[in-house]
C-alpha cells in the first residue's frame, strides 16, 4: 500500500514536469531568508527597536551632534576609586564590594541630547561609573539625580519621547500632546512631583544619584537579593544657582583642586512585594540600607579627550555577584546605549553614511 | 555496494550538522538581539557570546578533520562552473566560521567591554580599547554575518539541487544515506 501511494505521488510529480523540484530549491532558501528578515525587524517596521528610540531622541535634540552621546550628551569625565566597606560581602560575591580599592572611570552629565545646552536648562544630572575589578570583570552603572523614573516600560518611554518632540513652529513640545501623554500615563506622577520641586543644582558634587532600576545581588550560596542603590554625597547641599551656561564643569575643576569629592554607595534591600520591575515606584523609606563603600573622585578632564569618552555606560555590564532584575527598562537601556555608542564611534571613525561623514563631504 | 569514500567521515558529518544548527541559530540570534529592546535582548546577547566562541573552537576542529579526511570527490560529470562554485563557497564558509567569532571578540575588546561568556567566565581582550576600531569591527561583524547568511542560503539551495535534480549522491554523502539508484 505504501509503495502504491508513493508510486502515484511520483507519477503525479512527473506529470508536473519536475518543476516542483525547482520550487523547493528556491522556496526553502526564500522561506529561511524571510524568517531572518522578520527576526531582524525588516518586515516589522512598527516594532520598537533601539535605533528607533535613538532616532526619536535625535529628532527631539533638534540635530545630530556627531561623536556625542545621543542622550546626556553634555558632560565631563572624572577619575577616582571606590573603597569597598566589605559590608555587602554576605550578599554579593562581586569583588567591588570587598574591602579594597577599585579604580573608577566616570562621567557626570546633564540630561538631554544637546552637548551645548545650558547647564541650568534641565534639573536632571547623572553620574556614570565604570569600576574595574582585579579579576578584569567590570561594573558599569548609570545613575540619575532623581529617585524614580518617569515611566516603567520601553514602550512608554518611546511614547514619552514622541510626546516631547519639539513642535517645529515653537521649538518646544506641544503642551497638549504632553498633557495627553501624562493623562494616559498616571505612573509618571511621582516623577512629575519630583520635577516640579527640583532645581538645577550648581554643582555635580551636591547631588545624590539613584540607580533607578532594581538589580539582584547574588551571594556565595547563589541566593539573590533584590536591591536598588544611590550615591549619597559628602558635600553639603547648597541653595546656590549656577551662573552662565557652563558652570558645572568649572565647579568640578575648582572643587577637585581643593581635594577629592566623596559619595557613599547606599544599597537598599527590597522586602517581599516591593516592585523590582517598576522604576516609577519608590520603595518604602524604612527599607534596610547598607553602606557598601565610598566613591572618591580625584580628577576631571573634558569629555572629548578624557578616558570616559569611549566608554558605553551600559547598566548590564555587571560582574559576577550582581545581576539584572526583571525591570523591563534595563534591556532597553542596554540596547539603546549600544545603538548610541555605535553611532558616535562610527562618527569618530568617519565611516561613510555617518553624520560626521556627511559633514565632511559638504 | 558503495565505496566508503562516497561519504564524509562520520566526525565530519556530525560536525557539519551540529554546526549547521548552531550557525543558523547564531544568525537568527544576532539579527534578533539587535532588533529587540525586550528581556529577549539581554538573554540573546548572553547566548550569543559563548555560542560564538563554541563555533570558533568547533570550526578549528572541523578544519583539522577536513584536512585529515578530505571530502569525497565531486561527481566527475559536474560542470566546471559548479565545481568551482562548490570549491569557493566551501572555503568561504570556513573563512567566515572562523572570522565572525574572531571579529566579534576583537570588536568587544576594542569597545572596552569585558568579554563575558557567562556570569563569571571572562575572555581576555585581543585588542586594546579604541572607539574607532570598535566602530569598524562592529560594522564588519554585521556585514560578514550577512555574507555568511547569503552563502548559507546558496549552500542550502545547492544541496537541494544535488538532492532533487541531479540526484548524484552529493547530498547523501553529508546526510549519511545513499539513495537507491
Amino acid at each position: 500500500m505504501g509503495s502504491n501511494w508513493s508510486g502515484s505521488l511520483h507519477r503525479m510529480m512527473r506529470r508536473a514536469g519536475g518543476w516542483w523540484r525547482y520550487g523547493v530549491i528556491a522556496g526553502v532558501p526564500l522561506a529561511v531568508a524571510a524568517a531572518w528578515a522578520y527576526t531582524a525587524g525588516w518586515l516589522a517596521p512598527g516594532r520598537l527597536t533601539a535605533p528607533r528610540i535613538i532616532d526619536q531622541i535625535q529628532v527631539n535634540s533638534g540635530s545630530v551632534y556627531p561623536g556625542y552621546r545621543r542622550a546626556h550628551a553634555k558632560g565631563v569625565c572624572v577619575i577616582g576609586h571606590f573603597v569597598g566597606s566589605g559590608a555587602l560581602q554576605p550578599y554579593s560575591t562581586a569583588q567591588v564590594f570587598m574591602q579594597g580599592d577599585i579604580p573608577v572611570v566616570g562621567r557626570f552629565a546633564i540630561a538631554g541630547g544637546n552637548p551645548y545646552a545650558p547647564d541650568g536648562s534641565v534639573p536632571v544630572r547623572s553620574m556614570a561609573l565604570r569600576l574595574t575589578q582585579p579579576n578584569g570583570q567590570q561594573w558599569r552603572t548609570g545613575m540619575n539625580s532623581m529617585p524614580v523614573n518617569a515611566v516603567a516600560t520601553p514602550q512608554a518611554f518611546f511614547e514619552q519621547l514622541q510626546a516631547q518632540q519639539p513642535d517645529p513652529a515653537t521649538g518646544k513640545p506641544d503642551p497638549a500632546r504632553l498633557a495627553a501623554f501624562f493623562a494616559a500615563h498616571p505612573e509618571t506622577a511621582p516623577f512629575r512631583a519630583w520635577a516640579k520641586m527640583a532645581r538645577p543644582s550648581a554643582s555635580f558634587a551636591t547631588n545624590s544619584y539613584w540607580s533607578l532600576n532594581a538589580f539582584e545581588l547574588v551571594d556565595a550560596q547563589g541566593a539573590k537579593h533584590a536591591v536598588r542603590w544611590r550615591m549619597v554625597p559628602e558635600s553639603a547641599a547648597e541653595d546656590a544657582k549656577g551662573q552662565g551656561d557652563n558652570y558645572l564643569a568649572a565647579d568640578l575643576v575648582q572643587r577637585l583642586a581643593a581635594g577629592p569629592l566623596r559619595w557613599h554607595l547606599r544599597v537598599t534591600f527590597a522586602e517581599p512585594g516591593d516592585p523590582t520591575a517598576d522604576a516609577t515606584k519608590a520603595w518604602p523609606a524604612d527599607r534596610r540600607e547598607i553602606d557598601a563603600g565610598m566613591l572618591e573622585l580625584t580628577g576631571t578632564t573634558p569629555q572629548d579627550s578624557g578616558a570616559c569618552r569611549d566608554i558605553n555606560y551600559d547598566p548590564l555590564v555587571l560582574p559576577d555577584g550582581i545581576q539584572a532584575s526583571d525591570d523591563p527598562l534595563l534591556p532597553a537601556r542596554s540596547a539603546a546605549y549600544a545603538a548610541s555608542y555605535l553611532r558616535r564611534t562610527s562618527e569618530e571613525a568617519h565611516l561613510p553614511g555617518t553624520a560626521a561623514g556627511k559633514k565632511e563631504t559638504r | 555496494m558503495a565505496r566508503p569514500t562516497d561519504m564524509f567521515v562520520w566526525p565530519a558529518r556530525l560536525l557539519h550538522w551540529l554546526m549547521a544548527a548552531m550557525i543558523l541559530a547564531m544568525l537568527f540570534i544576532g539579527v534578533g538581539m539587535v532588533a529587540s529592546v525586550s528581556e529577549r535582548h539581554d538573554w540573546l546577547v548572553r547566548v550569543h557570546k559563548p555560542l560564538g566562541i563554541a563555533i570558533l573552537l568547533l570550526a578549528v576542529l572541523r578544519l583539522a578533520v577536513r584536512l585529515r579526511h578530505p571530502p569525497p570527490p565531486l561527481p566527475a560529470d559536474l560542470p566546471l562552473l559548479q565545481r568551482w562554485a562548490a570549491f569557493a563557497s566551501h572555503w568561504l564558509l570556513y573563512a567566515l566560521m572562523l572570522a565572525l567569532p574572531l571579529v566579534g571578540w576583537a570588536m568587544l575588546s576594542a569597545g572596552g567591554y569585558p568579554v563575558m561568556l557567562s556570569h563569571s567566565l571572562r575572555l581576555p581582550a585581543i585588542l586594546p580599547a579604541n572607539g574607532v576600531a570598535f566602530a569598524v569591527l562592529r560594522h564588519l561583524h554585521a556585514w560578514l554575518a550577512v555574507l555568511l547568511f547569503v552563502t548559507f542560503l546558496a549552500h542550502l539551495g545547492a544541496a537541494l539541487y544535488h538532492g532533487l535534480v541531479r540526484r548524484d549522491g552529493v547530498l547523501g554523502s553529508m546526510v549519511g544515506w545513499r539513495p537507491r539508484r
